[in-house]
């Protein structure tokens, strides 16, 4: 009886000293001008359904320090995201607060649909590895709060490696040992690939560009680099497994059944793909897979491109002093050990990315994070979106075989600078 | 709300029209008279309260964005909203867009598939009208049952029928000896692969028609037919094909409008990232990657436009086309 008078008494005074901490927060604020007193629910726009256990407890811990703010965290599928987003932007209805991409943060930042983050009180993006900084601030203003990120690695299946007896793939590999690999696993006969290289950007291109010592925007975003000799040696890599070496699916076959279902269904012996893939080959059954850094490029240059979400606030939000509280939460610690033990993303927060490691012991996920130093930003402008649509469909003729490479690169370079020129 | 205007905007619009035309042919004699008399006016009143749920549905959502549309078609819109004026320049722009002919030739094929479907459900549907019994209704459904389907789920399973490693087909295909190409990511068979499932897809709908169309053939003509001497094939070109021809012209002028549409199979079963997609599009895709993939609203409203100037002025020309070849009763 005395013990349960005990733990009530001690819940009282927890909540009296959450609404005492919020208090004094709302009145820290109300110096700055209006205040809403009284209830406020925030809107929280997000794509992914898989994520959205880890946002709800996210919510659940703010609104305890909080009473006043409630989060209503929202799904819109992916493929419907942007769509209903730019459509509720434009009616003045958006989400009070919402996830971003780096592929949009231009056009959005870039038309004044998002409030600068930088001249709040209490901002400090300290936390945060600096090529996450950067790719939400324009014009000197950061608008995201860096949330996770995500980089490139090579995955492999060890059964079809074993078989074939090929040593597993390291931190030495070069090109040329991923080409002789991918000879030696391919296997008709059985239908085994050595390889899946399809003209996936994030996950293939962008990244063979890189190691050839080419680029696909140049680093202040004026000039495309698709023209550039070492980039397109970088594409013809990618694009020799399939017609020269014939050791991949070809485009059509990588259309039917895409990559990643291939290699979870061990038909592919090797696949370079994104961390956000994993809970999909965590899932497949039979599958005894892991993973190694990307290959180096033939003069050893390493690199894969780093990209990651970021959180914003809505530019004509009503409660934009609810939403700055919210989104400050969000790049805190506490919120972002409850993304590392999830499992399934990498917090952006410096130091927390070993949780996430640890989540999947079977795999050796810290190649990840140890490909940071080589990482290099995922390519975008302000309108990346004027581009890289033309940009992916370019590619899927090339990879198709209706245009050679030469003529489709140098097509994708003019249509880049086109719309480049246009910012 | 929009299902309920829906449908008494299908089936009762000609109804709603006709009671209007009354109501103005009363209004002149009416005034003829030198009064309206009270219980004249409430009776106009109440007929107009009677057609306004129908009416102000239609009105506000199929007329003035059709209206809106046609003005949108004349502006170029900011990422974020916003129009400015910009003539026919959105016009211009689409009839020059490299990409039209290749879908328009796309968009033609597609609906002269779909129209050669027609012979098939008049077909099936003679041949279902044939069966009685338990198993009658049994058929039906089965036929039926692609048109209740949801459009997204049957492009998935035809998805996967047509996979060229893993499909259906091509395994069938391979007990035979072919080797099946890739059906939804080579541009040679791409337009013929949809063709097939919207043949299928429309199949259970034109059937029912038809069948409706055959059962109000009297009977009386066959057994005349059959006491001159005319056996069962001079019967169907001769007493079948004429008395059903309403329902031919009712399918074709339905199909032409859904063939010229075109739109869900090309995005569901081949996908935006797809080697075959440029060589397959229809012109109703172009419409979408303008208006929710770069976002080009003023073009998107353009092509809407002049698609639908197209679908009228084939339409009239079916209806003048009609008087050489339907027979009514």
């Amino acid at each position: 009886m005395f013990r349960k008078v005990l733990v009530v008494a001690g819940a009282g005074a927890l909540a009296l000293a959450a609404t005492g901490c919020s208090s004094s927060k709302s009145s820290s604020s109300s110096s700055a001008g209006k205040t809403e007193s009284g209830p406020v629910t925030l809107t929280y726009g997000i794509w992914d359904a898989k994520q959205k256990p880890a946002m709800q407890q996210m919510a659940d811990a703010f609104h305890a320090a909080h009473p006043n703010i409630t989060v209503d965290v929202q799904v819109t599928p992916n493929a419907d995201y942007w769509t209903k987003l730019q459509t509720a932007a434009a009616s003045g209805t958006a989400p009070d607060v919402f996830w971003m991409s780096t592929t949009r943060i231009g056009l959005y930042a870039g038309q004044k649909q998002l409030m600068p983050l930088s001249d709040k009180p209490g901002f400090d993006n300290s936390p945060f590895p600096k090529s996450l900084n950067d790719v939400y601030t324009l014009d000197g203003k950061q608008y995201g709060m860096p949330k996770d990120f995500d980089t490139v690695g090579l995955f492999y299946n060890k059964k079809l490696f074993d078989a074939a007896g090929v040593k597993y793939p390291d931190a030495t590999w070069t090109w040329q040992n991923v080409i002789d690999a991918a000879q030696k696993l391919n296997d008709p006969g059985k239908g085994v690939w050595g390889i899946a290289s399809p003209d996936w950007t994030q996950e293939n291109l962008f990244n063979t560009m890189l190691q050839a010592g080419g680029y696909a925007i140049s680093p202040d975003h004026k000039k495309s680099g698709f023209d550039d000799p070492k980039s397109i040696a970088g594409l013809q890599y990618a694009l020799d497994f399939v017609t020269k070496y014939k050791v991949s699916p070809t485009a059509q076959q990588m259309t039917d059944t895409q990559p990643d279902q291939l290699f979870a269904s061990g038909k592919v012996a090797m696949f370079t793909d994104g961390d956000y893939d994993l809970p999909e080959y965590k899932a497949a059954a039979g599958l005894d897979a892991d993973v190694a850094p990307l290959p180096a490029g033939p003069d050893g240059k390493r690199a894969t491109v780093i990209n990651g979400l970021g959180n914003v606030i809505y530019a004509k939000t009503k409660h934009p002093e609810a939403a700055w509280e919210w989104v400050k939460y969000l790049g805190t610690k506490e919120a972002n050990e409850i993304q590392a033990k999830t499992g399934t993303v990498i917090p952006a927060y410096n130091g927390l990315a070993a949780d996430w490691v640890a989540a999947t012991p079977q795999y050796h996920l810290q190649v990840f994070i140890d490909q940071l130093k080589d990482a290099v930003p995922y390519p975008v402008s302000k309108n990346t979106a004027a581009w890289s649509k033309p940009m992916q469909d370019t590619l899927d003729q090339i990879w198709g075989g209706k245009i050679d490479l030469q003529t489709g690169a140098k097509q994708i370079a003019d249509q880049m600078n086109a719309a480049l020129a246009k910012e | 709300m929009s299902a309920i205007e829906s449908r008494p905007a299908a089936a009762g619009s000609p109804a709603a029209a006709g009671a209007a035309g009354r109501a103005e042919a009363a209004g002149p004699r009416g005034r003829r008279r030198g009064r309206l008399n009270r219980a004249r006016l409430s009776e106009w009143a109440w007929g107009y309260v009677m057609i306004a749920p129908l009416f102000v549905g239609l009105a506000l959502f199929y007329l003035w964005p059709i209206v809106q549309s046609a003005y949108f078609s004349f502006t170029e819109w900011g990422a974020f909203g916003g129009q400015e004026w910009v003539g026919f320049k959105n016009y211009s722009n689409f009839l020059s867009d490299p990409q039209l002919p290749r879908a328009t030739w796309n968009t033609v094929k597609y609906a002269l598939i779909i129209l050669a479907g027609i012979p098939l459900s008049i077909v099936f549907a003679a041949l279902l009208n044939q069966v009685h019994g338990k198993y009658a209704s049994l058929y039906r459904i089965l036929y039926f049952l692609p048109v209740v389907s949801m459009p997204a789920a049957v492009a998935m399973v035809w998805r996967w029928l047509y996979n060229g490693d893993y499909g259906l087909i091509n395994y069938l295909l391979s007990l035979v000896g072919i080797h099946g190409p890739h059906w939804v990511s080579d541009a040679r068979y791409t337009v013929w692969a949809l063709g097939v499932v919207g043949i299928w897809s429309s199949l259970g709908y034109n059937m029912i028609i038809f069948a409706a169309g055959l059962k109000n053939i009297p009977r009386q003509y066959y057994e005349a037919s059959a006491l001159d001497g005319a056996g069962r094939v001079r019967q169907f070109f001769s007493i079948t094909l004429p008395l059903l021809s309403p329902s031919i012209f009712f399918v074709s002028v339905l199909s032409v409008i859904a063939g010229l549409q075109m739109f869900d199979l090309v995005l569901m079963m081949l996908g935006k990232a797809n080697p075959a997609l440029a060589d397959s599009k229809t012109i109703a895709y172009l419409f979408y990657e303008d208006a929710f993939l770069t976002n080009n609203q003023g073009l998107a409203a353009a092509i809407a436009v002049v698609l639908t100037l197209v679908l009228l002025a084939l339409t009239a020309i079916q209806f003048r086309l009609q008087k050489r070849w339907v027979h009514y009763g």
